[in-house]
């Protein structure tokens, strides 16, 4: 007989161990409550992909809004045609383009187009998607059938080449609104199906029934209780749409259909300088390379802000 | 099957005169005279710009000349181009090239992205899906203009393995460069769908059951895995044609491949409005086509779409 087994039992009895109460019992009434946002920022600041970005973007901000602190050098005049396509110079970091303006201060100041043609282009995309998207998600119906058919129909046409015969139309009005508008008006009914799609999952919540039977009204429901519950996926696929802005403005100016050549703008400037990729690739390189990191800052943004705020993205990683 | 294909095609509709209508809008009810914006900074001849007003049935009230637009549209007559050429006839001609060019760079972004995805999905986490993922979060940065020319100048002026322009009648040889540039647009979202969906595939029942019943890993991936994790990248398809025609326009242009795009690119750099509108109007008319087919190929594909409300 085991040695364990107590003289009144006849079989071995397993001790009891118990988990202390106290374990089970205790939340953390005052500690602070855990929300989506919440999560998501945790989540987001242990990433370096999420500091690398949000440093090239607040470089790219900088740069747009305080020029002067980077260059002295004029971007337009002083262009001396002895300097086409020279080389770097002192005072001139990057050389020359084919005009003789100096590279680097054309960089410097075209950085303001492009951050503005993104952030207006995703101010409308946002704004048409989130009212498109919300009135057809939560009121459904014939609102829906409308909303959704008339999505199908903007969707159907590429948003650039329908900016394309915008802007063909309207080449004598181009400046930064109106390609702006032109890229916009094409490209917000993404974000309105993304939102019509969590807003229908959204609406049929608990809290909204509460809401609901507590009286107050459809569209106060909508506003304070449906939208927040289901704008993350929105701000993902704007912070991405930002980065796509740039790019079909930098697009319909390399298609010569974009802003006035007087604007500063790095689709101007790649454009001005195809036809001397063999002599001086610098000239196209470079306002790529700043093209190209401003979009990848974005995107980066972008994919850390998903993989924060939606689980399926933040399980596969 | 019958009905869903009589549903979509009827859902089409409205689609189909929603488009054409908008982009009839867009040219000539905005203010000012069509005609001569169409033209931007040059100055038309008088005796195009009549022709073109009678063409366009001006005269006419707005609703009219939607109409008689649609109406031609049906007969197969999209205008003419700024030389007087038909663009149908210029369709004929240059169509087969930009298709031969479309269906290379799908077979090189498939091919690519699928391997790349795959890999990546069941190796989650390791250092070639992060590195796959660096790639593709570039690629995704870079404008197609900029991959084109960078493309050309390495690989055309440096290495000079390619030529750097397309010769005439545009043989297979010469498309691989342009094709490979133009792949590059969308290899980024079909490794990353094909990523996503070989992950979550993997963690199915029928994956879990496969490997109980003894089944070697080399068996699992291709037929239990793939072939359910392709769903997604084959509605892909329907999307990205949308992304390949823009695509096309800018490097067919770059290549001076003699395809749809190059001539759309020409129309536009050269600001010949009228043509510019006639080829997107053909561009979205296919795209729609081609949306439509996708949508009927996914049916079959997948039960559940056609039984779904």
């Amino acid at each position: 007989m085991p040695s364990n087994t107590r003289p009144t039992q006849a079989h071995y009895v397993a001790p009891l161990e118990e988990t202390p109460l106290v374990a089970i019992d205790s939340v953390k009434a005052d500690g602070k409550p855990s929300n989506l946002w919440t999560d998501a920022w945790k989540d987001v600041r242990k990433r370096p992909m999420f500091w690398i970005s949000a440093a090239l973007i607040l470089l790219v901000v900088i740069v747009a809004l305080f020029p002067g602190w980077f260059t002295q050098v004029p971007p337009n005049n002083d262009c001396q045609l002895s300097n086409s396509n020279g080389g770097p110079q002192p005072d001139h970091p990057l050389g020359f383009t084919k005009q003789g303006c100096d590279i680097y201060s054309r960089i410097i100041h075209g950085t303001s187009t492009s951050l503005s043609v993104g952030l207006i282009v995703t101010f409308i995309v946002a704004t048409l998607g989130i009212v498109m998207g919300a009135l057809a998600g939560f009121y459904g119906r014939w609102v829906d059938a409308v909303l959704s058919r008339l999505g199908d129909i903007f969707f159907s046409i590429p948003y650039i080449l329908a900016a394309v015969v915008i802007m063909s139309v309207l080449s004598q009005y181009a400046n930064v609104w109106v390609i702006s508008l032109a890229i916009g008006i094409f490209a917000w009914p993404a974000t309105a199906r993304v939102l019509r799609a969590e807003i229908l999952r959204v609406k049929n919540s608990d809290f909204v029934m509460a809401a609901t039977a507590l009286g107050v009204s459809r569209f106060r429901i909508l506003v304070r209780h449906v939208l927040p519950n289901s704008i993350a996926p929105v701000i993902v696929i704007t912070t991405i749409s930002l980065a796509s802005a740039i790019v079909a403005e930098a697009t319909l100016s390399f298609l010569g259909v974009g802003l006035p050549s007087s604007t500063m703008s790095w689709g101007n400037d790649i454009s001005q300088a195809q036809t001397d990729l063999r002599t001086a690739p610098q000239t196209l390189i470079l306002p790529s390379i700043a093209l190209s990191v401003t979009v990848l800052s974005f995107i980066m943004l972008g994919e850390v802000v998903r993989d924060a705020l939606d689980p399926k993205a933040r399980a596969q990683r | 099957m019958a009905g869903y294909i009589a549903r979509r095609l009827l859902q089409a509709i409205p689609v189909l005169l929603g488009t054409t209508f908008l982009i009839y809008f867009m040219v000539f009810a905005l203010p000012g005279d069509p005609i001569i914006a169409l033209f931007g900074e040059k100055t038309p001849s008088p005796a195009v710009v009549e022709q073109l007003r009678e063409r366009y049935n001006l005269d006419q009230p707005f609703i009219v000349q939607y109409f008689l637009f649609l109406g031609g549209i049906f007969r197969g007559d999209f205008g003419t181009s700024f030389s007087g050429q038909p663009v149908s006839e210029i369709l004929a001609a240059t169509f087969p090239v930009t298709l031969r060019l479309a269906v290379l760079a799908v077979f090189f972004e498939m091919v690519a992205g699928i391997t790349i995805g795959l890999v990546s999905g069941l190796r989650k986490g390791g250092i070639f899906d992060a590195s796959a993922l660096v790639v593709s979060l570039i690629l995704i940065s870079l404008p197609i203009f900029v991959i084109a020319f960078v493309a050309q100048f390495i690989f055309g002026i440096q290495l000079g393995w390619f030529r750097t322009t397309v010769s005439s009648g545009a043989p297979i040889q010469d498309l691989i460069l342009p094709a490979i540039v133009l792949a590059t647009i969308s290899f980024a979202q079909i490794t990353r769908l094909t990523r996503a969906s070989v992950i979550d595939t993997d963690t199915q029942d029928f994956v879990r059951t496969a490997a109980s019943k003894g089944l070697s890993r080399r068996r699992i991936v291709p037929v239990h895995i793939l072939r359910n994790s392709l769903i997604p990248v084959v509605t892909y398809l329907a999307v990205d044609f949308g992304v390949l025609m823009v695509g096309a326009t800018v490097t067919e242009g770059i290549f001076n491949v003699p395809g749809v795009g190059r001539t759309l690119y020409q129309a536009i750099i050269r600001g010949e409005g009228p043509t510019v509108v006639s080829f997107v109007t053909v561009m979205v008319l296919i795209y729609l086509v081609i949306n439509l087919l996708v949508d009927l190929l996914y049916a079959v594909l997948d039960p559940r779409i056609r039984y779904a409300k």
